[in-house]
């Protein structure tokens, strides 16, 4: 049994999706009419299909974002015109949660980064479940720097529950090397597009997403810790996790509302993995739109117009009563 | 229980903690030390040397020569999330603000330290465990901009658990808002200076903790970007008593230098003499 919940439903229709192509091929070869039986078949599994993802709860969205079959950031940047990657900090190693080079996309030269998790356990150790040590963090300041002085915009994909959690990571001081990530990517003379494209959990998800363009897919998470982690630091208690989503307000439509992100993506009944080639397609879509959008803005604007955008962020009043800052 | 019974008990359970109030004990050496002994010892324990948890105004006290002006006191938290769990954010903070004396987990403003000029930022760990809210990540936006217009070095004394949870993603984007700040105001030729007090972790240790020009560490400070249990979770195994320690940190290279409270302004006052006077001017 998985312990993916998405997983655990989808799999009642996955059947169901199996018989009805089996009648068909029986339909296309025998003489009996099955084309009723079919069409009745087909109807349950659009209304089981609505009644299952029509509305997802916020705990089933972090579910979704974790789907293993989710597309993952190098099925983004395998789509691109053309991808090189480049590699390592220059310092200690390369870090293959981090996938990151020089690029074209829709012809256009930019810098890709993405966090990259593994679809199974091999992959997933390689990878490290798609989180970054401080040699990771450091590969995407080296790229993201680079970038700005060429003239590249930067396009980024989200996909991470956090910042690697270890001896080694606290050794080579995690915090700087996110803190230096956020560092460049306040001061990059360049387009940023930052697109969450799973789940966007914590430091480790903002150190690629201070942008000019925060683009989410419609199921993807993005939150200030985990729901697991959130539920072990304010109440010692990881079970309560689906609690914890449910108050963290780490939905796509939440964050809209309070102005973090830009865009959401929709994505197919049944969540993006449903129809991976598509999703592809749209949010590099968006992130083309968006970048050449941006283009027109000089790197000065590009910067005064992120720094106000950051510095409104926030719910707070003054003592005058009056209300600064952005409110929900 | 007639009323005025409860009341004489409850008064003089107050007196009671008005009395204790005047003793602390060492949680390393079991010591009771005299309160006022203890604050005119920069909250370092007599007997054993151990660094207690400053309060921000204590501590501003032991730093600044004099005069200190507030800058941001008037900013006030929001409840952007209408946060219910056991208490309302609200009572949260509410309970936090009578307990700790404090608005918010900071307190920033501007004084002098041995002469110079400086805009100073202290995050206190008895208000939410010091975790960055708006509030917080605000009042160092505002700190940083001031200074950036007086032209004066800025110092900041860490101290946080780290991104505040109730406040949700509003939080996680003032390390963004914090970030944004700190490059305006050093890539304008001016230096920041972060002291890192215990313990200093999670999103505050990521963003401008991290990113001053000379970072300094208070004498056994915990500083780290993950928490001790959840590394724990994670690997499986108990980690030595001297992970994470500023000890630690410096033999790893991540600060500059560790020093005891009791030589902490002398030390500043030094930095602030080599920078001061040799600033780039534009």
């Amino acid at each position: 049994m998985s312990n993916n919940l998405i997983v655990e439903r989808e799999k009642g229709l996955l059947e169901l999706e199996r018989r009805i192509a089996e009648l068909r091929s029986a339909n296309a070869t025998q003489p009996v009419d099955m084309s009723s039986e079919i069409a009745a078949l087909e109807q349950k599994y659009r209304q089981i299909l609505q009644e299952v993802f029509g509305s997802l709860t916020p705990w089933e969205k972090v579910h979704m974002a974790r789907h293993p079959n989710r597309p993952t950031s190098l099925d983004y940047i395998s789509r691109f015109d053309r991808f090189d990657e480049l590699h390592g900090d220059r310092q200690y190693r390369d870090d293959p949660s981090i996938v990151g080079g020089l690029a074209l996309l829709h012809g256009r030269p930019v810098m890709a980064i993405g966090q990259q998790r593994g679809r199974d356990t091999k992959e997933n150790l390689r990878r490290n479940f798609g989180m970054p040590a401080p040699e990771g963090y450091r590969k995407v300041r080296r790229l993201a720097h680079l970038a700005s002085r060429l003239g590249l915009p930067i396009v980024t994909l989200v996909d991470t529950k956090g910042a690697d959690p270890g001896i080694s990571s606290e050794e080579h001081a995690q915090s700087e090397a996110i803190a230096a990530c956020l560092h460049e990517f306040t001061k990059a003379r360049v387009p940023i597009v930052a697109t969450v494209i799973g789940e966007g959990g914590s430091g480790g998800a903002l150190a690629l997403a201070i942008a000019d363009h925060v683009i989410m897919l419609e199921h993807s998470t993005y939150s200030v810790a985990s729901p697991e982690g959130c539920a072990a630091i304010l109440w010692s208690d990881a079970t309560k996790a689906e609690e914890a989503a449910a108050r963290l307000k780490l939905t796509a439509q939440d964050l809209q509302r309070f102005g973090i992100i830009d865009e959401i993506v929709p994505e197919p009944l049944g969540g993006a993995h449903r129809d991976g080639s598509g999703i592809v397609t749209r949010v590099l879509t968006e992130v083309d739109a968006a970048i050449a959008r941006l283009t027109a803005r000089s790197p000065e604007e590009l910067l005064e117009d992120r720094y106000r955008k950051y510095r409104r962020l926030g719910a707070w009043q003054t003592t005058q009563g009056e209300v600064v800052g952005q409110s929900t | 229980m007639p009323m005025p019974e409860w009341l004489r008990i409850r008064r003089s359970k107050d007196s009671d903690n008005r009395e204790a109030a005047l003793w602390s004990k060492c949680p390393k050496c079991g010591e009771v030390l005299y309160r006022r002994d203890l604050l005119a010892n920069a909250y370092v324990c007599m007997r054993c040397g151990h660094h207690f948890r400053m309060g921000a105004y204590d501590r501003i006290s032991t730093i600044i020569d004099g005069d200190f002006t507030e800058v941001g006191a008037e900013v006030l938290g929001g409840d952007p999330l209408g946060w219910v769990d056991k208490k309302t954010y609200g009572a949260k903070l509410s309970g936090d603000r009578e307990k700790s004396g404090l608005a918010e987990a900071v307190v920033c403003g501007f004084g002098q330290i041995g002469g110079f000029d400086v805009g100073l930022g202290v995050m206190d760990f008895h208000f939410r465990g010091g975790t960055m809210g708006t509030v917080v990540g605000e009042r160092i936006a505002l700190l940083l901009e001031e200074a950036r217009r007086r032209r004066v070095p800025c110092i900041i004394f860490t101290a946080s658990g780290g991104a505040r949870m109730e406040e949700g993603m509003l939080a996680l984007v003032q390390m963004a808002k914090t970030s944004a700040a700190v490059t305006r105001f050093t890539d304008d030729g001016n230096v920041l200076f972060t002291v890192l007090t215990d313990p200093t972790t999670g999103g505050v240790a990521a963003s401008f903790a991290f990113q001053g020009d000379v970072i300094v560490a208070e004498s056994k400070a915990v500083i780290g970007f993950a928490g001790r249990r959840v590394i724990e979770q994670t690997i499986r195994q108990r980690l030595p008593d001297q992970f994470q320690t500023a000890e630690f940190l410096l033999e790893k290279g991540a600060i500059d230098m560790v020093v005891e409270r009791r030589a902490l302004k002398e030390t500043l006052v030094r930095l602030l003499e080599y920078t001061v006077g040799t600033r780039v001017q534009r």
